[in-house]
């Protein structure tokens, strides 16, 4: 298995669906800088447009009676005099406006807000997708990845979803029906606060069994060790900070290609992972 | 007023560290007023030593709730719903429920349900802050754990730094910027008269950076780019400089690979605090970037 973690990432939740190990599954759902294909360089097969359904009005049917605009809770539709306009940006896509115009004037067409795609990495099968530039909705592209990437009857193959920074609704939609979250932060006062709010969401909002990676291991202070020992947290790999590691990162090599030695440690750490509670 | 919000596309590239030596150095001959666009992950505070003067609560949207008296497990909401949020009951005749994380406030499933068992209500999403610093005013928020709308929070976050500049004739809105191209950037990115992109030498550096490029130029907003890390990679970081030169993007430092930065934040101090290479890189930054914001420095007004 190829893993890659990033040495300057303050936190990145990794969360798993945890099977029998067969060719795993690879999601990058960080769409807004998806960058796991620079290190695993899939040779991409296949690819699809993806975005969400949105309102386009049929004006010879419409009355501007106004009922879609009252009924959208994001004021992606409005009427003005005998007009009707629609912001795609602000759409989520829920197809009330659509199902409550009494004249059945509106349907619904695709508004592709990004990419999907997929290739293999040797033995692993990759999906990632990309989030236009300029378009503010992540979680649609990682919502349509997931569906499109995690068959129904995934049950006997590891899935591996790289999840965004931070922990708001990308985080939360990647996370969503994973099996265990692992958390990857460094030893600071950042890396801490961090943690901690990854924590609240993967543990105490999702019910997540979750496990620390500590990345650039020796900077910083006893912080995290401290805080991971308090809330009985398995640190399952630590990653020193060593130049020659962060500037073999930086070309694009993995952390297994710069420190073969660490491939144990991983197989170890997926072991682990797998009899988390 | 100017406003420099900062980015990098890539989360981790040393953003917060350069907005807090900047506020540091920006001092000496400007009144500042600083901005926490990182409602996730807000990190700014820890350098600052902030002293918390309002604690505002900050509602986001609405989500949906069943009322299970009422409801008769007829499953429109379910139907209905797109965002996968409404749970399907497993013994026929239970009530149905919504799940609060995975709701996106649309009521669609308001608008259908044949009863009246649902209802909408409004989340207390997160809180936001107004604090001094030694620095000047600094308005930060949270979003709690999972919540959306973390765009919503960022304009209001901004919105109230804003004024509060415009009331204390500030020279300076420094706004620090979450990481990635999305909702919450966008919200921060709004009405910057300058971005400044916090990139490094690395493969995901140059990919992120190019997008975060991308996004100041959708929207209209001069960029310049610093490169945090710069000694990290000869290869990469001359990949990066000639692109920055080939789409005219103004390169405003290089600061070395310097593990003993982290030291400044285990401090609580920004790293113009104490003299040391990357102190003295961004020294030189600010120059020119106050050459490039101000065209009278504030301090000869």
């Amino acid at each position: 298995m190829t893993f890659n973690l990033r040495p300057f990432s303050i936190i990145k939740c990794v969360p798993f669906r945890l099977t029998k190990t067969s060719a795993p599954l690879f999601l990058d759902c960080d769409v807004e800088e998806p960058n796991a294909a620079l290190f695993l360089r899939p040779e991409i097969t296949a690819q699809r447009d993806v975005g969400l359904l949105i309102p386009v009005v049929d004006m010879a049917r419409c009355t501007t009676c106004g009922r879609c605009a009252e009924v959208c809770e994001y004021h992606a539709i409005t009427v003005i005099g005998k007009q009707v306009l629609v912001f795609p940006e602000l759409c989520h896509g829920c197809g009330s406006c659509t199902r409550q115009c009494p004249e059945r004037a509106i349907h619904e067409e695709l508004n592709v807000m990004g990419t999907l795609e997929y290739g293999r990495a040797e033995t692993i099968e990759f999906y990632h997708g990309t989030l236009n530039v300029g378009e503010a909705m992540a979680v649609p592209v990682i919502r349509q990845l997931k569906t499109w990437a995690i068959p129904p009857d995934v049950d006997d193959r590891p899935v591996i979803l790289d999840a965004p920074p931070g922990t708001s609704c990308p985080v939360v939609e990647t996370m969503r029906r994973a099996d265990a979250a692992l958390l990857v932060t460094e030893p600071t006062p950042f890396g801490l606060h961090d943690l901690r709010v990854a924590v609240q969401v993967a543990r105490d909002e999702l019910g997540l069994p979750i496990a620390v990676v500590v990345n650039r291991d020796g900077v910083g202070d006893d912080g995290v060790d401290a805080y991971c020992a308090a809330e009985g947290l398995p640190i399952l790999l630590r990653v020193p900070l060593e130049r020659t590691i962060a500037e073999g990162i930086a070309h694009g090599a993995s952390l297994v290609d710069i420190r073969p030695e660490y491939q144990i440690q991983l197989v170890e750490l997926w072991k682990t992972i797998a009899e988390l509670p | 007023m100017k406003q420099l919000v900062i980015l990098s596309g890539k989360g981790g590239t040393g953003k917060t560290t350069v907005t807090a030596a900047l506020a540091h150095l920006a001092t000496q001959d400007c009144r500042v007023v600083m901005a926490d666009a990182d409602v996730d992950a807000a990190n700014l505070g820890l350098v600052l030593a902030p002293v918390t003067e309002e604690t505002r609560d900050f509602t986001g949207g609405r989500i949906a709730g069943i009322d299970p008296a009422v409801c008769i497990a007829c499953g429109r909401c379910a139907e209905v719903c797109r965002f996968d949020a409404v749970r399907v009951c497993t013994h026929p005749g239970d009530a149905y429920a919504v799940d609060p994380i995975a709701c996106e406030g649309c009521a669609a499933c308001f608008y259908e349900c044949p009863v009246q068992a649902i209802t909408m209500t409004p989340q207390r999403a997160g809180q936001w802050f107004v604090a001094t610093t030694r620095y000047g005013p600094l308005y930060h928020a949270h979003l709690f754990a999972g919540q959306e709308n973390s765009g919503k929070l960022v304009t209001l976050v901004k919105q109230m730094a804003r004024l509060r500049a415009l009331d204390d004739a500030a020279d300076l809105l420094l706004v620090d910027g979450p990481p990635g191209i999305g909702c919450p950037v966008i919200a921060a990115l709004s009405g910057a008269d300058m971005a400044l992109i916090v990139t490094e030498p690395t493969v995901s550096g140059a990919h992120d950076l190019e997008r975060a490029l991308g996004l100041a130029a959708h929207f209209n907003i001069p960029a310049m780019v610093l490169l945090n890390k710069a000694d990290l990679s000869p290869v990469q970081a001359e990949a990066i400089v000639a692109y920055c030169a080939t789409q005219s993007i103004p390169l405003v430092g290089r600061l070395p690979y310097d593990p003993t930065v982290t030291d400044a934040m285990v401090r609580g101090e920004p790293v113009t605090a104490t003299a040391g290479p990357v102190a003295n890189a961004l020294r030189e930054t600010w120059s020119m970037l106050q050459a490039t914001l101000f065209v009278v420095k504030p301090s000869e007004k």
